[in-house]
């Protein structure tokens, strides 16, 4: 099949970018989009050209690296990752508009690689359970209910992707903070820092710029791992009960 | 003319001697410890924030050092243990089925094809399940049941149900529990993290490990980090092989770095091929993507009787179908190791019973254990893996067989470790994958993970203790920074100013194929000495005709494959040169000249029980460190 890729090319952080269409022919339906622009990249690099950047590594759908927004959408018409979609949900002859993740949060690396840094340093707040290496009790000490278990892994299943955050209008990381709060906030492990973790992870996710929540509902559309919409009224029942428990 | 010449044998591991079971024990008793006070005054590098490098990096941080930690992406969740699905084993004998720390002990040597030191084995079957604790106390979310125990379920080469998990996706959350516990310590400013920069090489002062010479991918700059220990946790080279189940980014360049200082690099040809892989579609195929060894538990596995046989999967009545691996293995079944389960079903691929395009592929059908234990306790077992078939076949494996084929999956082999896991060179340690360690000639499923968590929350943060507690340091020698520094520098200036014609992937797919070709799954002397001659030929190809666009003090993608290319490059021509000295078959290494009259794998255990430790020169020498089994006597390995 034939495809025109329209792929927004920026330089470096302070360069000014802008979409470059690329007609890419002799491709098969049953190529993942990345591999899509692998073949481009190739016939870019052959032509003297400089290749696209993007980021990518395990092409599993699992590490969280690839991410862009295609047609407008975050990781494109389906709802899984970039590396996950293959070109058989396009149809012969479609142009394709390729852009980065954009947000306040995620400044532009190079072409389609932005800097989601700012996700890490939200569970460095306080997304973890203080549990130092060697002073764990046996496993069955403590056992957690079925139905919370699989609910915190329904959570803990986020790949810290970004797709929430560019789907967002407002450019929002609550559901990415929210899945993480919910995961830890249903087991018993880590729950004396139930409170601090929420207020602390809430603060670090305004500091960073992002925006806030007015429950629309596009980051849920958007995330490829199907983290749903309660986790955020999760979040904002924890924060609330937290403001009022006075532990900072 | 052999290409190498033997040198002197390794005379010791380390492993204090005694009764198996008190031998870590007694290591760690009489292992120096640094004053609690004075660890602060310690930088220990760590390299790699996967399962072994995580968990390193926030237990040293934990005991009060001072760690910088480098990854290459953008964050250390992304490592590649994220994507591994099955399983992590532990001796807890939740069961009640007879598991024990002996038993795992001696499945993981037997499953190893006798190619493992057996000290190892025993602590790490020792420490498997305070792993197990460790990771539910962070809040790893593991499957459990009704009553809020822990679930288990089996894998394949043991006949117990010791292998916790977190439905398909148990690497990636231990991985997140092991990056939470050090996001804590990032926040406590005990770890200082460098995202997208990648180690290019070692520096090695009055015969130490001191630090590293590292590139910031973003901005190019090339900057040196000193300490006074190394710790590599950089994970497998299976990429050598191009199409595999590793990420695109992982690669040998940080071992193979280290090698060239002098490391001795053990065992390189032992690459497990894995038999669930989903088979390629086409040319374009960048890379493998592996389904669950789990799938094993309840899937069954067959091609049609006849060859060539061309009907869909449902028109092949029951009598018409060989499930083969229950035909020859008949008390382990599916279940078989899998290096066995891969050969197989080469086997029966290559004498023509293969389905799907190319017809390399055999079935993975679930229509019994759909039928014996309904569709939504299939779904709740394997529902994430069945999404991920059905994504990138378009095909719908609960109405038709799954189509699988093995593939590259893991390498055991890698850097040689004593049993502090310390390198060659003093100082410096190596840890989870990129070290040889543990597994033996073969990996059996769910010891991966288990590898990289034991060896770095419990047994580096000890030796590195004790190496540090018992060596005074002095300063590093400008000129010795210098040096490694400016031949860095001067590797990056030599592949921009190449200018040639092919990019680092051409060349990497080229390499991969001849690998696959010749030391893949089977290997002859025939086709190894043809790869001998083929890869040093492409090599010089490779540095007369590689383009590399772009600049190196920028974010530039193709130089970072390019320059891990060059690595693989030389990398591949000691797998090679491994793969034909060992003159037997063993684990994943098959070698045709040497089999039984049944077509399985013939160990010399008179000649090659040991492992191959490779000095790097112009000409390697190997150094043999001889096993000793004492507790698992070697026999020909029996799945029947």
């Amino acid at each position: 099949m034939k495809l025109t890729v329209r792929v927004w090319r920026q330089a470096g952080p302070a360069a000014e970018g802008r979409l470059v269409a690329y007609p890419v022919d002799g491709i098969s339906p049953d190529m993942s989009f990345l591999e899509m622009l692998d073949v481009l990249n190739q016939r870019l690099i052959e032509a003297g050209d400089e290749p696209v950047a993007f980021d990518h590594d395990c092409r599993e759908g699992i590490c969280g690296s690839c991410g862009v927004v295609i047609n407008g959408q975050a990781h494109g018409p389906e709802r899984t990752t970039a590396c996950q979609l293959h070109l058989r949900s396009f149809a012969d002859g479609d142009v394709i508009d390729v852009e980065p993740w954009r947000a306040k949060g995620f400044p532009v690396v190079k072409d389609l690689v932005v800097d989601r840094s700012a996700l890490d340093r939200i569970v460095q707040a306080g997304g973890y359970v203080s549990a130092p290496t060697g002073s764990a009790p046996d496993a069955h000490a403590t056992p957690v209910p079925k139905p919370d278990a699989d609910l915190a892994f329904d959570n803990a299943t986020c790949i810290g992707c970004g797709a929430c955050v560019a789907a967002c209008p407002n450019g929002s990381a609550t559901l990415f903070t929210a899945a993480k709060v919910t995961h830890l906030s249903l087991l018993p492990q880590g729950a004396p820092e139930r409170a601090s973790r929420v207020l602390d992870m809430v603060d670090a996710m305004d500091a960073e710029g992002f925006g806030g929540c007015t429950n629309t509902g596009e980051c849920v559309a958007s995330c490829p791992k199907g983290i749903p919409f309660t986790s955020i009224a999760t979040l904002n029942r924890e924060y609330l009960a937290a403001t009022r428990s006075g532990r900072r | 003319m052999d290409g190498y010449r033997v040198g002197d044998p390794i005379a010791d591991t380390k492993a204090p001697a005694g009764p198996l079971e008190n031998r870590w024990d007694e290591r760690k008793f009489a292992a120096k410890l640094v004053n609690p006070a004075n660890r602060r005054r310690h930088r220990v590098i760590v390299v790699g924030t996967g399962l072994a490098g995580g968990s390193a990096g926030a237990t040293l941080a934990e005991q009060g050092y001072h760690v910088v930690q480098f990854c290459f992406q953008d964050s250390p969740r992304r490592a590649h243990s994220v994507a591994a699905q099955g399983g992590i084993n532990a001796a807890k004998n939740y069961r009640n089925d007879g598991d024990s720390v002996y038993r795992l002990f001696h499945d993981t040597v037997k499953g190893g094809d006798f190619r493992a030191r057996e000290s190892n084995v025993y602590r790490l079957a020792q420490v498997s399940a305070q792993i197990i604790d460790q990771a539910v106390a962070q809040g790893v979310p593991f499957a459990r049941e009704y009553g809020g125990l822990l679930d288990t379920r089996s894998f394949g080469g043991v006949q117990v149900q010791r292998t916790f998990y977190a439905r398909g996706q148990t690497g990636q959350q231990l991985l997140i529990g092991a990056y939470q516990a050090l996001s804590r310590q990032i926040d406590a400013g005990t770890v200082e993290l460098h995202a997208r920069t990648e180690m290019l090489d070692l520096i090695v002062a009055d015969g130490r490990a001191r630090g590293i010479v590292a590139r910031d991918l973003v901005t190019g700059e090339i900057t040196t980090h000193l300490a006074d220990a190394v710790v590599l946790a950089t994970g497998g080279y299976g990429n050598v092989f191009y199409l595999s189940t590793n990420a695109k980014g992982s690669n040998a360049t940080a071992i193979w770095r280290a090698h060239k200082r002098g490391a001795y690099f053990a065992n390189p040809c032992f690459t497990q091929i894995h038999p669930t892989c989903i088979p390629r579609s086409g040319e374009h195929q960048s890379k493998l993507t592996l389904m669950s060894e789990s799938l094993r538990n309840d899937g069954r596995i067959w091609v049609p009787k006849r060859s060539g046989d061309t009907r869909s999967s449902g028109e092949i009545p029951e009598d018409e179908r060989d499930y083969y691996l229950e035909r020859l293995y008949p008390s382990f079944g599916n279940l078989v190791p899998r290096d066995i389960a891969s050969r197989a079903a080469k086997n029966v691929c290559d004498a023509g019973f293969g389905v799907g395009p190319g017809g390399l592929g055999v079935y993975l059908d679930f229509a019994d254990a759909i039928a014996r234990l309904g569709r939504p306790a299939v779904e709740a077992r394997y529902g994430n893996l069945f999404d991920m078939y059905q994504r990138i076949t378009a095909e719908d494996p609960y109405a038709v067989p799954m189509r699988i084929y093995p593939a590259i999956h893991y390498t055991m082999g890698g850097l040689w470790v004593d049993y502090d896991l310390q390198s060659t060179i003093p100082g410096l340690f190596v840890i989870g994958e990129a070290n040889f360690s543990d597994h033996g000639a073969n990996r059996l499923g769910a010891s991966a993970l288990m590898q990289g968590l034991a060896d770095g929350y419990f047994v580096l943060p000890a030796t590195v203790n004790d190496y540090l507690g018992s060596t005074r340091l002095g300063d590093v020698p400008d000129a010795d920074i210098r040096q490694v520094e400016t031949e860095v520098r001067e590797r990056i200036s030599r592949l921009l100013a190449v200018r040639g014609t092919r990019s680092a992937d051409s060349f990497h797919r080229e390499l991969g194929l001849l690998m696959w070709d010749h030391c893949g799954m089977s290997r002859t002397r025939e086709g190894l000495r043809k790869a001998l001659d083929r890869v040093p030929e492409l090599r010089a190809e490779f540095w007369r005709d590689v383009r590399v666009p772009g600049g190196g003090a920028e974010f530039n993608q193709e130089l970072e494959k390019a320059n891990r290319v060059a690595d693989f490059l030389e990398l591949a021509e000691l797998m090679l040169l491994d793969a034909l000295a060992r003159e037997e078959s063993c684990g994943g290494h098959f070698r045709e000249e040497h089999q039984t009259a049944e077509g399985e794998a013939l160990r010399d255990d008179e000649n090659f029980a040991f492992v191959a430790a490779w000095e790097y020169g112009a000409e390697p020498v190997l150094h043999r460190e001889n096993l000793v089994f004492e507790h698992v006597h070697p026999t020909q390995r029996s799945y029947t």
